[in-house]
């Protein structure tokens, strides 16, 4: 146990968060390397199935991050993830996920500093709680993943 | 409720107000059909039926039976009539006008179609919304004859539906005392005790889908679980899979959940779905200000925003 580290998928949207991760790399911020990155067009792509099926493929936390309110590139995709966001952390919570596994964020383009301090933060909260056991479909998950690469390219 | 239901002054019985009702709605071509529930295979039975003759309303039943809800039903009954009208070469023009449904709906019915009408599922004047005041459903688990109600009976405030176009009987006493009282006595538990449960209910579900086909709010053609590409959920009743199914289908409902009931009831393992729903119901209610199936107009809280929601939770 003494050498695991935990894995964590960070869903980035293009215009913010992304870019501040971009601004962390070229101000040679240093942060955790515990964080996957997948760009998104907005937060509001995320589908609470991304989050949920990332768990389920063996991956011990999930940091979602966006524009701040009111910067979206889309106007309003960031206020209604907002709503989902909320109802997804409640629901998670409430059937025994522990808090903390699954977090949100609004970092901007400008705030490489901001964005290195919460993947710091992330990774230490789900470093504190261990691997994830909840939720997860462990001997499964390798063949969960080939199945999800195959079915890749077909729409929704 | 039932101690304090004040005697009717129709010496008729609900049923057969309920038999006028539709005959004249029928006579009168206020409605082209009529679905109503009938006596099943049992005393102790009911089920949907679709009267389209006056001379059948003596069918038509009311009382603690009737628990499946209808709103699919009528769904099923306007998709067809609309795939028949496409598919026919010369329409027959009087096919074309749009069937008018009258259809029997107790509160928590009325308010699932309401709820639909705000998600411009239904057209409000293709359906002829038939209220009748309803003092819970009979739970056929919890007792041989069925004499206790179901659980989204007892917390019921809503018994009369909120939008109708015709009232049978009399209106039912709304119920007291804090419908979330089941939730907040679950949150009590210890996170991995929560779990615990939640593995153990949901370990006994079988994927037979049964909850969202009773559903009068999952009304999706292609439901997500039945997508392939991508492959969202294994095909298999393994516990993880069962567990995101039942979770993502209380996210689609939350804040369009009526709480009728009408899931547990269809499961044939008995599996405690209502609880997660019933949580997410509190949260939009709390959080969003909304309650589903009350208002034709209003956007359904999870469809919009305001820039003064909470956002404790971010980082």
């Amino acid at each position: 146990m003494s050498d695991w580290e935990p894995k964590i998928v960070a869903f980035l949207c293009n215009w913010c968060s992304y870019a501040g991760a971009d601004l962390a790399g070229v101000s040679r911020i240093q942060y955790p390397p515990n964080v996957r990155v997948v760009r998104v067009p907005c937060s509001g792509r995320v589908n609470p199935l991304f989050v949920l099926k990332s768990l389920e493929n063996g991956f011990d936390g999930v940091l979602v991050s966006g524009c701040h309110p009111g910067d979206c590139h889309y106007i309003s995709g960031n206020y209604i993830a907002r709503r989902k966001f909320a109802t997804l952390k409640t629901a998670l919570e409430f059937i025994g996920v522990e808090p903390g596994r699954v977090q949100f964020s609004w970092v901007s383009a400008g705030e490489g500093e901001k964005f290195a301090q919460v993947v710091a933060r992330v990774t230490d909260d789900v470093r504190k709680l261990g691997p994830a056991k909840r939720l997860v479909k462990s001997a499964e998950a390798g063949r969960a993943g080939a199945t999800l690469q195959q079915s890749r390219g077909g729409g929704e | 409720m039932k101690a304090g239901k004040p005697q009717t002054p129709n010496p008729k019985s609900q049923s057969e107000q309920l038999r006028e009702t539709a005959r004249i709605l029928l006579k009168e071509k206020k409605a082209d059909l009529v679905i109503g529930y009938e006596r099943g295979s049992s005393k102790r039975r009911a089920r949907p039926v679709v009267i389209r003759d006056e001379k059948d309303v003596g069918r038509l039943i009311f009382d603690d039976t009737c628990g499946p809800s209808l709103v699919p039903f009528l769904r099923k009954t306007l998709r067809a009539a609309k795939d028949r009208n496409s598919k026919s070469q010369t329409p027959n023009p009087k096919a074309v006008t749009p069937l008018r449904v009258a259809v029997v709906a107790k509160g928590c019915d009325g308010r699932a179609l309401v709820q639909q009408i705000a998600e411009g599922q239904l057209k409000r004047d293709q359906v002829v919304i038939v209220g009748v005041g309803c003092d819970g459903i009979a739970d056929q688990r919890r007792g041989a004859s069925g004499e206790k109600r179901a659980a989204s009976c007892e917390r019921c405030r809503y018994p009369n539906p909120p939008v109708y176009d015709v009232f049978v009987g009399e209106p039912v006493e709304v119920g007291t005392g804090d419908e979330f009282a089941g939730v907040a006595e679950f949150e009590k538990l210890a996170s991995a005790e929560r779990w615990a449960w939640f593995e153990r209910e949901l370990a006994k579900c079988i994927r037979c889908y049964a909850c969202r086909n009773a559903c009068p709010m999952c009304y999706c053609e292609e439901c997500f679980v039945d997508q392939t590409k991508p492959l969202w959920l294994g095909k298999s009743a393994e516990r993880p899979d069962t567990t995101l199914f039942h979770l993502v289908r209380a996210l689609h409902s939350a804040g369009r959940c009526v709480d009728c009931g009408a899931c547990e009831r269809a499961c044939p393992l008995g599996v405690r779905l209502a609880l997660l729903n019933k949580r997410l119901e509190r949260e939009v209610r709390e959080r969003f200000g909304y309650t589903a199936g009350l208002s034709m107009e209003a956007t359904p809280a999870l469809a919009t925003y305001s820039e003064e929601d909470k956002q404790e939770f971010m980082l």
